[in-house]
């Protein structure tokens, strides 16, 4: 496997991590109200949408480089 | 003589030979942490209710550092593909960022261990009152800060409230002082205890915030068990400890192999670019896996 599969194993695995981090945030916030952890489960949503359409421009930028 | 298929790929395996190698060491890696990580949810579904330790992490804290470690691997890859289109000094460039991203990485855990050291808990013989967010509460447990003459202390424990006798070599010549024993402590105590559940921890953590804590003054007569957090504290801190300090381990090896390629090893560039190039992939991969493991890692051991 080359440095870039695994790049796009991690990625994906980083975006579902933000994606989580925002779900446990927003549940927190259901339950305490806290404000700063509705900002914190919202900008982890994005950061989880920013690494997947990273994800699309990097595949695209290296289309020619092996994944073996 | 020359050691074959270190540039070009073995024509039976399709990859040269570092990359074989450095998968089998990361397949081995794999069965460390595998067996590190099943250690903790055992211990963890096994515990007592209301004795793991919990919510004691600082998770924005965290988070940072997680984005450092993904932003270091991004500019890892993005280094090794400017390699490919032969564009080195954009390589140096997002190499570079890579190892102060390491470096960022390791000096915001150490800033991490040192508020846990920093963090003590005291187990009384007595019940007494203290402030959890609104309420008070009467219990013979507190965490929070201690402070001794007018400092804050680091890994004060009950053996030193006893203090210590001086120490003298053979020839009589001291060579450790006396440590007098101490008479009294003040905690600040934090506005939560871990025994409590998440949904009270978060409820008590939000009325304090802002307040602030008083100081309790305590008699060391009055102390069963001091412990500051640290692994003898309780099974959450040693296998915290073990998990991120193996962890930071290797963040560190990662970033002393990044800087070799990059500094004193990059005149191989000239020489046999190829197989810089596979140097540079192979340390990219092992820096992969690092992150990879605190990406598991971060919601396992600060969230849940």
């Amino acid at each position: 496997m080359s440095l870039k599969a695994f790049h796009v194993i991690f990625i994906t695995a980083a975006s579902l991590l933000a994606f989580g981090l925002g779900a446990w945030m927003l549940r927190a916030y259901n339950e305490v109200q806290v404000r700063s952890d509705l900002i914190y489960g919202i900008v982890s949503f994005a950061v989880g949408l920013g690494l997947l359409v990273y994800e699309g421009f990097f595949l695209k930028k290296l289309k020619n480089i092996s994944y073996l | 003589m020359e050691i074959p298929f270190t540039s070009k790929p073995r024509p039976d395996t399709g990859i040269y030979n570092s990359k074989v190698g450095i998968w089998l060491f990361l397949a081995s890696e794999v069965m460390l942490f595998g067996a590190l990580f099943s250690a903790y949810i055992l211990l963890r579904v096994g515990a007592p209710e209301g004795t793991w330790v919990h919510g004691l992490l600082n998770i924005p804290i965290g988070t940072f550092n997680t984005a450092v470690l993904i932003t270091s691997s991004v500019t890892v890859v993005l280094g090794w593909a400017s390699l490919q289109v032969g564009n080195f000094g954009r390589y140096k460039f997002y190499q570079a960022i890579t190892i102060l991203c390491a470096l960022a990485f390791l000096g915001i855990k150490s800033y991490e261990y040192r508020e846990k050291f920093l963090h003590h808990e005291v187990w009384l013989n007595h019940k007494i009152k203290v402030k959890h967010g609104h309420q008070e509460v009467e219990t013979d447990r507190i965490i929070g800060h201690l402070e001794y003459e007018g400092h804050h202390q680091y890994f004060w424990n009950t053996k030193r409230l006893k203090g210590t006798p001086e120490e003298k070599d053979k020839d009589g010549k001291v060579i450790k002082a006396a440590v007098p024993p101490v008479e009294s402590f003040k905690m600040i105590p934090d506005a939560f205890h871990y025994t409590m559940t998440p949904k009270e921890l978060a409820h008590a953590r939000k009325e304090s915030a802002g307040v602030a804590h008083e100081e309790i003054e305590i008699k060391a007569s009055d102390v069963k068990r001091l412990s500051a957090f640290v692994p003898s504290h309780s099974t959450y801190f040693a296998i915290y400890f073990t998990l991120t300090g193996l962890h930071g381990l290797h963040v560190l090896g990662g970033a002393i192999v990044i800087f070799y390629i990059w500094g004193p090893g990059a005149k191989m560039w000239k020489t046999d670019p190829q197989r810089y190039m596979n140097r540079v992939e192979v340390s990219g991969l092992f820096w992969h896996f690092v992150d990879l493991v605190w990406i598991f890692l971060f919601p396992v051991i600060y969230l849940l």
